[in-house]
């Protein structure tokens, strides 16, 4: 299978997703520059964290009228796999394919920590490598991550199984102590309704090599790989066998 | 025209002023003696320190640069080559503490990928008043969320620093900012003009009326009225300086360009006349094609500005559309604004007319350099031997007043707002004794710390200085690294006070001596005059920035225990030395010497020993015992340990209670390894003729040491943690 991994001006966690896909998940993976019209016959579209055009305005409130930006929603409606980590979250916020909005965090500073999260739905192409109550210990770095949707989308969420990350303690607990920005109802990743897109503040990149401390993130991708795997070869068009640019 | 009124608003003296009209042959025009003024300023001229500097060791083993660029580049093998530098911007963050230090941090990174490398660490060096003053928290809240918004939103993970507080800085709170990048051993770029003809491109942001006399600013005390010099602290904008990393680092890669220089300190001005000197060039510019953010700006502003996020190319006839297009891809702009000449001068014009026309080498080269008085000033004797003192009863509430001295307390309230995990290199978070980020594809790792200790650089200079550079090496044996070089921010009063000059000189001195003596390479630095605000200066600070390399990533050491069970051995030998320890100034609120002696062969041989250890793949964990003494050493070891485990020590010493305890006795390091493996270490110890006990046992919940039998400190380790934990965030409103 193949990712692509999308690159706006002041993406920052572009190389982090890109190294890990390619040199510890082991999979093809594209550099899609924003400007562009081609989503390169990806398999899975992952929008990276950052502060794409510095966080001007509202976080993700530029970067949604990026050219490419009008294929990922394409992609995204046709069933196609979209992973929004932090910023990416943010820019799927503002693009409308996920419901709610992000606010500061309730601190007021910006977090960098490591976090517990529990699956709440095991069931999606990103998660299907876990099950429901599981926990992971993911890092987070952000000053936006305080989910806030109205009662009535909260409400239709939950009901949908749309959840599927909380903040948690060490145990599994969901707590008003664990969750670190104040997000409604704990939530720390969010599906639209389909279950092909997700949004997650922590990040799963930066937790999947033992060097760093923690591996869980390696979840994510597998579970992605093993969706996309799992599903019948599609005939490809285009050339193929592009090169795999170069990593720094 | 030019009278003593307007000499004085550019810090020039009268003596200055004729040397310059000599240099030039006429008298300036308004202009150029600002271009001058900045240049000849003591934060670019060095004109009181560059004699000393001269004084430090700057060959050595795999230096490729060394001083005089924007940064130290030194050889890692791989055909890599890492590239720092620290820097202060201590005036700008007393007067707008978020911007002066979010431009701190982008100037310093500028500096590091002007050379082609991609930064991958910061760290921050800060020294605020006490907490308990408002002004303080306002100022520190400023600069950490400064130095988050700037680093956070560009990328580069700060992944450690230190952090002390004393009354002398209240009023000049120092912030000083390191940066370190990896390049390309072959495709380091420098700050030259080659090759007449050849266009000279501005790129990045616009100029407009931010940061005039920056530089000029930071090279004189502060009265009372600071607010209205708020206007020469410049705005950054990180995302702009991320568009510019990438594109500068993409036409590097692709070779477009000869030569690159960022404008940071006297913007325009220093970048044209640096690139050209060194060179040995000249450069014509016209000024109407600078662009501009505001209407009406004139030459002299144009040519002082110090707005940021802006860089100087000179490249080929042929790759100049190249570059632009770089530039474009990236949204900036790009225009050429000169080309590079063979006249040694430096020509701007601006609607048709000269208007600057100076010679690049008197205003790069010749600035006046003085050997400024010095004198022995009256505190060192008085402060030279602290009183006898009663041991106190409690030496368990002594530690855990200890831990909650903000200086030694746990600093995550601030590092927490900083990114230091993006990049996915972190191995070896902020906390430590020193940061450790791994290199992609490599195995191996690189080591960094900021070490100073300002009480005993006031207390004894000299010393100070040496164990401020013993230290930081011995931070990154703890780790397992070896030293690669050294970069330095002195941090002094005004160097016009003959006893100022005296502690500069003295610092200096140590520097070298211990630099020398350890065989590292100064490959760099700033020096930061002036640092007085009301006739008051701050303690003479140096910070010196070493940089290490662990050659195995898997062999490396970490602070915290690493599970109940193991020996704890101590290496080095602990003497009855109080005098300017934290101890003394937070339980007696005694300033006063003697500080700790430093025996460089002793200290020497007790980092190699525990880097042995390390590469030997014995140690479990490893902690240098500084402020706090082995009492703090043993609870940090503890609070950073997995699962929280503690620790029974037992010692035999018949040196008074508190200086076993809380003494900083230097050349200590604590280390701990597996019960069979700690006859190997003492071994490793005796044969380099290093004193070494094991001293106890990590496990438990609690911290307990005795003594010849006596019980001295028994503290839980919950409340130990807590105390130590919330000491500074107490001070502040916080929200989980």
């Amino acid at each position: 299978m193949r990712f692509g991994v999308v690159q706006f001006p002041g993406s920052n966690c572009d190389f982090d997703a890109i190294h890990v896909l390619r040199n510890v998940m082991k999979r093809d993976t594209e550099i899609l520059w924003h400007k562009d019209h081609d989503l390169r016959d990806v398999d899975c579209v992952v929008l990276p964290g950052g502060f794409s055009y510095g966080d001007y305005l509202r976080p993700g409130a530029i970067a949604r009228f990026s050219p490419l930006m009008q294929q990922v929603r394409h992609f995204a409606l046709t069933g196609g796999l979209v992973l929004g980590i932090c910023n990416g979250f943010q820019i799927l916020l503002e693009l409308g394919l996920l419901p709610g909005a992000m606010l500061r965090n309730r601190g007021l500073k910006f977090i960098c920590d490591s976090v517990h999260i529990r699956i709440e739905n095991g069931q999606t192409p990103f998660t299907r490598a876990g099950r429901k109550g599981l926990v992971l210990r993911l890092p987070i770095a952000h000053f936006d991550g305080n989910y806030y949707a109205s009662r009535r989308t909260l409400a239709e969420i939950e009901r949908n199984g749309q959840v599927i990350f909380r903040y948690c303690d060490s145990g599994g607990k969901v707590t008003g102590e664990a969750n670190p920005n104040g997000s409604l109802n704990n939530i720390a990743g969010l599906a639209n309704r389909r279950g092909n897109v997700l949004g997650m503040m922590p990040h799963p990149e930066r937790a999947s090599e033992a060097a760093l401390g923690s591996e869980d993130g390696r979840l994510i991708f597998a579970s992605i790989i093993e969706a996309v795997e799992a599903r019948p070869p599609k005939i490809k068009k285009g050339t193929g066998n592009r090169r795999a640019g170069h990593d720094r | 025209m030019i009278d003593k009124h307007i000499l004085g608003q550019h810090n020039l003296t009268e003596e200055e002023y004729s040397t310059i009209v000599n240099l030039m042959g006429r008298e300036p025009n308004l202009t150029e003696l600002g271009i001058f003024s900045v240049m000849w300023s003591e934060h670019c001229g060095y004109k009181s320190s560059r004699l000393y500097l001269k004084k430090l060791p700057t060959a050595g083993k795999g230096v490729l640069q060394g001083p005089g660029e924007n940064a130290g580049v030194i050889d890692i093998g791989d055909n890599l080559a890492v590239v720092f530098k620290i820097e202060s911007h201590n005036h700008p963050s007393f007067i707008e503490p978020y911007q002066g230090a979010a431009t701190g941090v982008g100037g310093i990174l500028r500096d590091i990928f002007t050379m082609g490398a991609r930064p991958v660490a910061l760290m921050d060096s800060l020294r605020f008043g006490p907490l308990e003053e408002p002004l303080t928290r306002s100022i520190m809240e400023g600069v950490v969320s400064g130095i988050a918004g700037y680093g956070n939103s560009i990328g580069v993970p700060t992944v450690g620093g230190e952090t002390a507080f004393h009354s002398c800085y209240s009023l000049n709170p120092l912030v000083n900012v390191f940066c370190l990048g990896l390049a390309e051993k072959d495709k380091i770029f420098l700050a030259r003009a080659e090759g007449a003809g050849n266009p000279v491109i501005y790129v990045g942001a616009r100029t407009g009326r931010d940061g005039i006399h920056g530089a000029t600013m930071a090279s004189a005390e502060f009265g009372k009225e600071t607010e209205h010099k708020r206007p020469n602290v410049q705005v950054g904008d990180p995302f702009k300086e991320k568009l510019l990393l990438e594109a500068c680092l993409e036409v590097m890669d692709k070779g477009l360009i000869l030569g690159i220089q960022d404008m940071g300190a006297a913007g325009l001005t220093c970048s044209s006349t640096e690139m050209a000197a060194k060179a040995g060039t000249g450069i014509e510019i016209n000024l109407d094609l600078v662009p501009q953010r505001e209407e009406g700006m004139t030459p002299y502003e144009i040519m002082l500005s110090e707005s940021q996020e802006r860089m100087l190319i000179v490249t080929t006839p042929e790759k100049k559309a190249e570059v632009q297009a770089v530039f474009a891809k990236w949204d900036l702009e790009a225009p050429v604004i000169g080309r590079v000449t063979d006249t040694g001068r430096l020509v701007a014009s601006f609607k048709n007319q000269i208007v600057v026309d100076v010679p690049v080498n008197a205003v790069v080269n010749l600035c006046p350099v003085y050997r400024r008085p010095t004198a022995l000033p009256a505190y060192i004797q008085r402060n030279d031997r602290h009183p006898d003192l009663p041991v106190p009863d409690d030496l368990s509430a002594v530690t855990l007043r200890l831990l909650s001295s903000p200086v030694i307390a746990d600093k995550q309230w601030i590092f927490r707002q900083y990114d230091h995990m993006v990049q996915t290199n972190t191995v070896l978070p902020p906390g430590g004794d020193s940061a450790v980020i791994r290199i992609k594809g490599t195995g191996k790792a690189l080591a960094m710390t900021l070490d100073g200790n300002s009480l005993y650089t006031y207390l004894e200079p000299k010393a100070g200085a040496m164990i401020a550079v013993a230290e930081a090496c011995r931070n990154l044996a703890s780790v397992g690294a070896r030293p690669l070089g050294v970069t330095n921010c002195l941090n002094f009063g005004n160097p016009e006070k003959p006893e100022i000059m005296w502690q500069f000189e003295q610092a200096v001195d140590g520097i070298a001596q211990a630099c020398r003596f350890f065989g590292i390479p100064v490959t760099g630095g700033n020096v930061s005059f002036y640092n007085e605000t009301e006739g008051q200066a701050v303690h003479p600070t140096p910070v010196l920035g070493v940089v290490g390399l662990i050659k195995d990533i898997r062999r490396s050491a970490r602070p915290g225990f690493a599970g109940p069970g193991d020996s704890v051995i101590l290496l080095g030998e602990t003497k009855e030395e109080l005098g300017g320890s934290e101890y003394l100034r937070t339980i007696h609120g005694i300033e006063a010497g003697p500080v700790p002696r430093l025996d460089l062969e002793l200290e020497k041989r007790v980092q190699e020993v525990c880097l042995e250890a390390v590469e030997a793949g014995l140690v479990r964990s490893a902690h240098d015992l500084a402020e706090g003494g082995l009492a703090a050493a043993l609870a940090e070891s503890s609070f950073y340990s997995r699962g929280m485990t503690g620790c029974r020590i037992e010692l035999e010493s018949a040196i008074r209670p508190d200086a076993l305890l809380f003494g900083e006795s230097q050349s200590r390091i604590l280390v701990t390894c597996r019960p069979g493996k700690s006859r190997l270490v003492l071994e490793l110890a005796e044969k380099n003729g290093v004193p070494a006990r094991t001293i106890g046992r990590t496990g438990g919940q609690e911290i307990v040491i005795s003594s010849e039998g006596q019980e001295l400190v028994k503290i839980g380790l919950e409340e130990a943690y807590s105390r130590w934990k919330n000491a500074v965030p107490q001070f502040f409103k916080t929200w989980p």
